[in-house]
């Protein structure tokens, strides 16, 4: 494995933790330089862990990753040096301004004395928070606060950024931000982007390749579209107008292929055929003297992609994970 | 970066935390002062006891706010850190080319700036309603001194319980134990006239007397080189002790490689 090459290399990778408890069971990736990789999953899945791992903060219980070249077990200060880090929870301090944590971090990362009020306000700048820079951060709001942990994480320049689950919690507008920030970040800087998330949209919009984790494995991995297609085709989803006639319309629905998750009150199945028999769906119906009050097609989602690999839905399918700080066996 | 600039900037950061929370600024200032004044208008015919080493209780009860104000501090200085480690900003901390000594020295840094700071508050009071230090000027620096460093061992135990337990409520959960060893020992009164047999044997025993007395023998003594060499002995072994011990729990709550 030459990880000088890549931006992150990761084989067999495992982490346990006390009590047997195994949070990464073995997991194999790549990421390429400058690319975006979304690590999606639902809690609980691993992904926090594993960039624990990657970011050095914890010792894997066995396998090997290397980031920017360096190995994450016997070189932590040469990955530190070449990656940022977005935490899962902004790790902020209340009561020190944007601005107090900015020199706090560019002093640390040892960047010039001379230059560091001038690296502060550029990353203030970039992520919006010139105005607020002098206040403390509790009384920022939580995208702010989401803003102001990937200025940090910028201080120094890295080549990888690791961004567990940045935009939990964020309103759309803070989120759309969020993402416009990394993708610049990723095509414009060639930054290589390791993000985490339990958002299909995040990982859909922004990942150039998706890897999805469930219970410390990897069950998936290719860009969104080519894990779309693994599921084929599209669903066809029907409400009928009369509630008593959901069997029948079901019924209906069946010869066309099987079926397949759908909203309460509604049946669906996965077209057989593709798009091209709605027509023979809606005549089908029609025969039969069914009305439907809505009648809907949804091309596969990632979530799809995640129920077919594992028998869950995303949504829901969370426990919690181990807390990165359990004593390690 | 030299570990002395990551120090300072963490020592700074631990002042500026304290000085932006009242409650830790108005507990230590205030509670050691009201506490003087409550024991000095209650036992101030205390002073009249045949042996009584001063005739003014006032003077002699000026020692314990310097030991209660380095127990704030440290019960202050214990619960941020244990709020850093809650809250992640330790592994901020740690992806950085930050020192690990550097996290301890400038957290306790910031506790003795911060104990230094009280301690010439209760020196301006004590001076402002008439106590004299029989050391002097010089004596005064050296009390100063030695308030820094009593403020810098306890807050070595604060950090320990903190980088222990990871826990604010742990850490607070130690002040009243402090505090009842600050009642245990030679606060209120000399222990060659603490009649009781325990107690004196207690407070002979306990640490806290020996630093009370070194503080108490340069406002009423002068230069008591024995109740000095004790005062700042135990100051010393406390910090090496609490230092140690912090210094191995980092070590086991930075896990990074």
């Amino acid at each position: 494995m030459d990880g000088r090459r890549n931006g992150i290399e990761v084989e067999q990778l495992v982490r346990e933790f006390k009590g047997g408890i195994l949070a990464v069971a073995g997991i194999d990736l790549v990421v390429a330089p400058g690319e975006i990789y979304g690590f999606l999953g639902p809690n609980g899945a691993g992904k926090s862990t594993t960039v624990h791992v990657l970011t050095t903060l914890l010792p894997p219980t066995s396998g090997r990753a290397t980031v920017a070249g360096y190995d994450v077990e016997r070189q932590g200060p040469k990955v530190r040096e070449s990656i940022g880090a977005a935490l899962q929870e902004a790790a902020l301090d209340p009561l020190l301004t944007g601005r107090e944590h900015l020199r706090l971090q560019t002093a640390l990362h040892d960047i010039p004395r001379a230059e560091r009020a001038a690296r502060a306000a550029e990353l203030l700048d970039r992520v919006g928070l010139t105005q607020a820079a002098d206040r403390k951060v509790k009384g920022y709001s939580g995208g702010m606060k989401r803003r102001l942990d990937l200025a940090l994480a910028l201080v120094h320049r890295p080549r990888i950024l690791f961004l567990d689950e940045p935009t939990t919690g964020l309103d759309p507008q803070s989120r759309t931000a969020l993402w416009e920030e990394v993708g610049r970040l990723s095509h414009e800087e060639g930054v290589t982007v390791f993000l985490t998330t339990q958002y299909l949209e995040e990982a859909d919009v922004l990942a150039d390749r998706v890897g999805i984790i469930d219970h410390g494995r990897i069950v998936a991995e290719g860009t969104p579209g080519q894990l779309k297609a693994q599921i084929g085709q599209p669903t066809v989803e029907a409400v009928p107008h009369e509630a008593g006639d959901l069997a029948a319309v079901g019924a209906v629905l069946e010869r066309f292929g099987e079926p397949a998750r759908c909203s309460p009150g509604a049946v669906a199945v996965r077209l057989e055929h593709g798009e091209e028999e709605l027509a023979d769906v809606v005549r089908a119906l029609d025969a039969e003297g069914l009305r439907v009050a809505r009648l809907a097609v949804h091309e596969p989602t990632l979530d799809d992609v995640f129920l077919a690999k594992t028998g869950r839905s995303l949504e829901g399918a969370g426990e919690d994970e181990q807390p990165a700080e359990t004593v390690p066996v | 970066m030299a570990l002395a600039e990551q120090t300072a900037q963490l020592a700074r950061r631990s002042v500026v935390r304290t000085a932006r929370q009242p409650a830790n600024v108005i507990g230590p200032f205030i509670f050691p002062l009201l506490l003087l004044a409550v024991n000095t208008g209650g036992l101030d015919r205390a002073a009249e006891i045949p042996g009584f080493p001063t005739d003014s209780f006032l003077a002699f009860a000026l020692a314990v706010p310097f030991i209660q104000g380095a127990l704030f501090a440290t019960m202050n200085a214990g619960t941020d850190l244990a709020r850093d480690i809650q809250t992640g900003f330790l592994n901020r901390l740690s992806l950085t080319p930050m020192r690990s000594l550097a996290l301890l020295t400038g957290q306790l840094g910031g506790v003795a700036a911060t104990g230094l700071t009280q301690a010439v508050v209760y020196l301006t009071v004590g001076l402002a309603v008439g106590v004299r230090p029989a050391s002097g000027i010089p004596g005064m620096v050296v009390l100063l001194v030695l308030s820094g460093l009593i403020a810098l061992a306890f807050g070595a135990l604060g950090a320990f319980a903190a980088l222990r337990t990871g826990s604010g409520e742990a850490v607070q959960g130690l002040f009243p134990v402090l505090f009842v060893g600050l009642f245990l020992s030679s606060m209120n009164m000399p222990r060659n006239l603490i009649e009781i047999d325990w107690f004196r044997t207690v407070a002979t025993l306990n640490p806290v007397s020996y630093l009370l007395e070194a503080v108490r023998s340069l406002i009423i003594v002068g230069w008591d080189p024995e109740a000095l060499a004790l005062g700042f002995g135990f100051a010393i072994a406390i910090g090496i002790v609490g230092i140690t011990a912090s210094s191995w729990a980092l070590q086991r709550r930075l896990t990074r490689t």
